[in-house]
C-alpha cells in the first residue's frame, strides 16, 4: 500500500463509524446471551473484544456478521442495516442476496479455520473470486497468489489443508478472506485452536494488517496482542459490555471488579505456564 | 443369450443409478431445505418409496402408466421404478454424508458471498461423494440385484432370459447357477470399481482406518 493511502486511512479514525451496533439482543432459547450491546467502530480502528468464556463475545461478533440472527437492535455496516429490511408491517429478515450485499465489505476468520479440505490452498482462495466475482482463472490466481504471498503461504499454494499445520491453515484462511478485498476484517478467536508455538505466526500477519490500516474486530484471549495492537479493548461479561477503552487504561487501571478479577485469573494462568 | 441378458441387466441398472444420483441429490437438498413445504413433500416421497417393496412399486407403475394415458414399454416402467426407488435411498445416503461436513465450512463460504447453489455444487457435493462412496456402491449393488424383479413385467433382463432358456432346455439347475454367477461377477466388478475410486479420492486425504 502506498504511503499516501496509508496516511489517508490512518487519518480516518475520527470519521463516521464504519460499524454501528445499537441495543443488540440475542437469545438462545430462554437464555439471553447479548443484553443490549452498543458499539461503534471507526475506519482503520482495531478493536479487541475480551472476556471470560460464555460472556457472549463470539456471539456478538457472529451477530455483527449475521451468522447469528439477532432478535432486537441493529447492526449497521457502512450505514446499512444488516440482516433485516423495514416493511410497513414491521421489520422482516432480509433476502440472502441483500445480506450478502451489505456484508460484502467484511472478511471473516474463524477459530477452526474452516478451509475446504478437498481444495488446494490456491483454490480455497480463488473459489469466491471465481464464482462470486466471476474473475477469469488467470486473474483469480494472480490475486490469490498475491494474498498468499502476504501471509507467507505462497510456497504451499498447491498443497491441501490437511497437509498444513494449524498456523499455516489459519494464514491461508486469512488470505482467503483478504482476497475479496474487504474493508473490515472480523477475527473470531483466530488463535484459540492453535498449538502455542504456532500462535505467533498468525498474530504477526494480523499485526501487519492492522498497521496497513485495516479495520479489525478481534475476539481474542491473547492479552499481549490486544495490549500491543488494539486501539480499543472491550471487556464483556454475561452479555454486556462492562468496560472499554485504550488498552493501557484498561489493563493497568481496570475500574470494574469483574475486569480486575478476569485479569488476575489470566495473569496467574500465564505466569503458571512459565 | 444369457450374456445378452446380463448386458441388459447391467445397462438398465446403470441407467437407474445414474438417474438416481441426480434425483437423489435433488431429493436430499429438498429434505434439508429451509422451505417447509418442500421439506415436507420430500419427506413424504422418501418415506413412501423407502417404505414399500420395490416389486409392488414396479407393478403399480407398470399398470398405472397406461391408465394415465402414458404408453411406455415395460422397459420404461422398469427404469422409472428403479430410479424412483433408488433416489429415495440415495437421498438418505447423501444426507448422512452431508451431516459429516462441519457447518463452519458453510459459514466461511457464506461470508465470502458464495450462493447456496454454488456452496452445494462446489463445496458440499464433492466432499460428500467421498464420504458416501462405500454406501453408494452398496446401493448400486442392491439395485443391480433387485433389477431381477423386473422379470415379472416381461423385460428380458438376465433372470427373464434365464427363465426362457430353462423353458426350452429343462435344465434349471445349470442355467440358474450360471445366472447367479453372472450377477456375482457384476457385483464383484462394481465393488472393485468402488475400491479403485475410494483409493483415488482418498489420496492424501485420510489414512485407512485399520484397528
Amino acid at each position: 500500500m502506498a504511503d499516501a493511502e496509508k496516511l489517508a486511512l490512518n487519518a480516518a479514525p475520527n470519521g463516521a463509524p464504519i460499524i454501528e451496533v445499537r441495543d443488540l439482543h440475542k437469545r438462545f432459547g430462554s437464555l439471553e446471551v447479548l443484553k443490549g450491546i452498543e458499539l461503534e467502530v471507526r475506519p482503520s480502528e482495531v478493536v479487541c473484544i475480551i472476556g471470560p468464556s460464555g460472556s457472549g463475545k463470539s456471539t456478538l461478533l457472529r451477530s455483527m456478521a449475521f451468522l447469528e440472527e439477532y432478535e432486537d437492535g441493529e447492526v449497521l455496516i457502512e450505514g446499512r442495516l444488516l440482516g433485516y429490511r423495514q416493511t410497513p408491517s414491521g421489520r422482516r429478515r432480509d433476502t440472502d442476496r441483500n445480506i450478502d450485499a451489505v456484508r460484502n465489505c467484511i472478511g471473516m476468520v474463524f477459530q477452526q479455520f474452516n478451509l475446504w479440505p478437498h481444495k488446494t490452498t490456491l483454490s480455497n482462495v480463488t473459489e469466491a473470486l471465481r464464482v462470486v466475482q466471476k474473475m477469469d482463472r488467470a486473474s483469480a490466481e494472480k490475486r490469490a497468489m498475491e494474498n498468499l504471498e502476504k501471509v507467507g503461504m505462497r510456497s504451499k499454494a498447491h498443497e491441501y489443508p490437511g497437509q498444513l499445520s494449524g498456523g499455516q491453515q489459519q494464514r491461508v484462511a486469512i488470505a482467503r478472506a483478504l482476497a475479496k478485498q474487504p474493508r473490515i476484517m472480523f477475527f473470531d478467536e483466530p488463535t484459540s485452536a492453535l498449538d502455542p508455538e504456532l500462535v505467533g505466526e498468525v498474530l504477526n500477519v494480523m499485526q501487519t494488517l492492522a498497521k496497513e490500516g485495516m479495520t479489525m474486530v478481534i475476539v481474542t484471549h491473547e492479552m499481549g496482542f490486544a495490549a500491543r495492537v488494539a486501539d480499543r479493548v472491550i471487556f464483556m461479561d454475561q452479555g454486556v459490555v462492562v468496560e472499554q477503552g485504550a488498552p493501557a487504561d484498561l489493563f493497568e487501571t481496570p475500574r470494574s471488579n469483574r475486569l480486575r478479577q478476569f485479569l488476575e485469573t489470566w495473569n496467574e494462568r500465564s505466569s503458571g505456564d512459565g | 443369450m444369457l450374456a445378452e441378458g446380463a448386458v441388459f441387466t447391467a445397462s438398465l441398472s446403470l441407467c437407474a443409478i445414474v438417474l438416481g444420483v441426480f434425483f437423489g441429490l435433488l431429493l436430499c437438498f429438498g429434505l434439508m431445505s429451509k422451505n417447509k413445504s418442500l421439506r415436507f413433500a420430500s419427506k413424504v416421497y422418501r418415506s413412501v418409496w423407502r417404505g414399500t417393496p420395490l416389486l409392488v412399486q414396479l407393478l403399480i407403475i407398470f399398470y398405472f402408466l397406461p391408465h394415465a394415458g402414458i404408453n411406455l414399454p415395460p422397459l420404461g416402467a422398469a427404469v422409472i421404478a428403479l430410479t424412483m426407488n433408488t433416489a429415495a435411498f440415495q437421498a438418505e445416503i447423501y444426507r448422512g454424508g452431508l451431516m459429516t461436513i462441519p457447518n463452519g465450512q458453510i459459514e466461511a463460504a457464506r461470508m465470502l458471498g458464495i450462493s447456496t447453489f454454488a456452496i452445494r455444487k462446489n463445496i458440499l457435493t464433492p466432499q460428500m461423494f467421498r464420504v458416501v462412496l462405500p454406501s453408494l456402491i452398496n446401493e448400486t449393488i442392491s439395485i443391480l440385484k433387485n433389477s431381477s424383479l423386473i422379470s415379472v413385467i416381461g423385460v428380458t433382463e438376465l433372470l427373464r432370459t434365464s427363465q426362457q432358456i430353462v423353458a426350452t432346455t429343462y435344465r434349471p439347475f445349470e442355467v440358474y447357477i450360471l445366472a447367479a454367477l453372472a450377477y456375482l461377477a457384476m457385483t464383484i466388478s462394481l465393488a472393485a470399481i468402488g475400491r479403485y475410486f475410494e483409493r483415488r479420492l482418498g489420496k492424501g486425504q485420510r489414512a485407512a482406518h485399520v484397528l
